[in-house]
């Protein structure tokens, strides 16, 4: 693709660029650590994604602002039309998934004592990593423009709802077992249900990048796997 | 994509009424019957070419946006549907160009009936230096269409409220046409084309020499008038063309790039020199 006419519409298209990219490595960041003070008992850690959350608010504040400045002053067309409403989606969808993992961060100084047992939190840890690497992988196709990449990540966030319910049964299992289980299983199962919800933004975000590169919508209904129609599905 | 709008509306055409499988054809790509039908247009001023192959509708009540660089060629395709070409020296068209099924180019046909059929309205309002009334009176009166004053009284003052002209101008209808303001001038020329009840409306840059609000009422009147008239525009306002039409079709060097739904030119068009001309990256 050539060159803007108006050299500066290029870069303020660039600018709105970089900022959800930076907003990408941010939300990444947040979740990772976000999981690990939560099973470390990190308080210094977690206050670090509490704080990193108000940079996150401010970077989706300068998107909107942008974005807006560039409708009323540019008129963009096409792509470019595509490109600044993409971005003040995918902006309010990274700035829910900083708002969610700075709530897991907040469940530490609740969960108080010590280090989480290991047997209970041994499948949040894997379900964070699967939430983890779909993030990143939005992010990384998002920025290399892969649109076809996006359509297969969107499938993939079925796996991670198959691996939430999983996650629900066996914590269930571990209160009954123990009633002393209660209290950490309940942090544990709201950072799950977070994790779940951050799992679905970066869906979003992939059908928004989708659509901003190929300028059609993704079908309303993504295939489904057919093991989550399992009875008491906690959804 | 010229060939593809052909001939949707030529399988729509062949088969009118409760043959045309509807269910089974998107909304947006369904142009709505043609009115107006340009099948290999090819235009040459002297040795030069301006248009090649064009095919392109004008579908029935609703409204085409003609949009492209200077010099693409969509004044001088705009023209070819009226035979405004035939006054320019040197200038021959090519092809078949058809209104309502009828041959325009048939040297059978009355240009002047043409004209009255197919109206023009031009980028500088060119009221004549009459009164109000006689402007919008003249082609009524040389096409005979009016038997007497009431008649005629009546069909200025249907014409001036059609381009939502009266009310402003109601107590000075025997004042000079030139002395209304540029924005009136030009509802003054609507007004003039639709006296004369043409099936087709010509815009050439309609609002190119009003400011905003004037702008807005012609961009409010076009959408009016469509329900009654085909209205073809050639307009450099990119955002104009996407409030008012229903479909654009997009010139650049003398070819007719792409046609389609208007929301697909602007949101995510076909072809890469669409996509350029429209997000301003020609060149």
């Amino acid at each position: 693709m050539g060159g803007h006419i108006v050299a500066s519409f290029d870069e303020e298209l660039g600018a709105i660029d970089r900022l959800i990219r930076e907003m990408g490595d941010l939300a990444q960041d947040m979740v990772s650590s976000a999981t690990k003070s939560l099973l470390d008992n990190d308080v210094g850690l977690a206050q670090r994604v509490i704080s990193d959350d108000l940079s996150m608010d401010d970077k989706q504040r300068q998107i909107d602002e942008r974005a807006i400045t560039l409708i009323a002053k540019r008129q963009p067309m096409a792509q470019d039309l595509r490109a600044v409403v993409g971005a003040i989606r995918m902006a309010s969808d990274l700035e829910r998934i900083g708002d969610l993992a700075k709530n897991i961060s907040k469940r530490v100084n609740a969960v108080g004592s010590g280090v989480m047992q290991r047997k209970l939190s041994h499948s949040i840890d894997t379900m964070a990593g699967l939430v983890r690497a779909q993030l990143a992988g939005v992010i990384d196709n998002y920025v290399g423009r892969n649109a076809d990449a996006l359509v297969t990540l969107r499938a993939d966030d079925e796996k991670i709802d198959v691996h939430y319910t999983a996650v629900f049964r066996e914590l269930l299992t571990y209160m009954m077992e123990d009633p002393r289980n209660i209290t950490p299983c309940t942090h544990l199962l709201f950072c799950a249900k977070n994790l779940e919800r951050i799992g679905d933004h970066a869906t979003n975000i992939a059908e928004n990048a989708y659509y901003m590169m190929v300028g059609k919508q993704l079908p309303v209904h993504r295939p489904k796997i057919d093991e989550t129609s399992i009875s008491g599905d906690p959804r | 994509m010229t060939n593809i709008a052909k001939s949707e509306n030529t399988d729509m055409n062949m088969s009118s009424g409760p043959f045309v499988d509807v269910a089974n054809t998107p909304k947006q790509q369904r142009a709505p019957k043609a009115r107006v039908t340009a099948q290999n247009v090819n235009v040459f001023y002297g040795q030069k070419q301006a248009l090649f192959d064009v095919c392109v509708d004008v579908p029935d009540r609703s409204v085409i946006a003609f949009i492209g660089p200077s010099g693409c060629g969509k004044s001088t395709f705009l023209r070819c549907l009226n035979r405004m070409n035939d006054t320019i020296e040197g200038c021959r068209v090519e092809g078949d160009i058809k209104l309502d099924g009828q041959d325009v180019y048939d040297p059978k046909i009355d240009v002047v009936e043409l004209r009255a059929r197919v109206g023009m309205v031009f980028q500088k309002p060119n009221p004549f230096p009459k009164s109000i009334f006689e402007n919008v009176a003249y082609g009524p009166k040389i096409h005979g269409l009016a038997t007497n004053k009431t008649e005629l009284e009546e069909i200025v003052v249907t014409s001036l409220r059609k381009a939502s002209l009266f009310e402003e101008v109601k107590d000075r209808l025997h004042e000079p046409g030139t002395g209304l303001s540029g924005g009136q001038q030009q509802r003054l020329c609507i007004a003039r084309a639709i006296a004369v009840s043409p099936e087709v409306i010509l815009m050439d840059e309609p609002c190119s020499a009003l400011d905003p609000i004037a702008t807005a009422k012609i961009e409010e009147l076009i959408d009016e008038l469509r329900a009654n008239y085909t209205i073809a525009i050639v307009t450099h306002s990119m955002q104009q063309a996407a409030r008012v039409s229903q479909r654009t079709a997009f010139f650049h060097l003398g070819l007719l790039v792409e046609e389609g739904p208007t929301e697909t030119i602007f949101t995510a068009p076909n072809d890469k020199r669409t996509q350029d001309y429209v997000t301003g990256r020609f060149g």
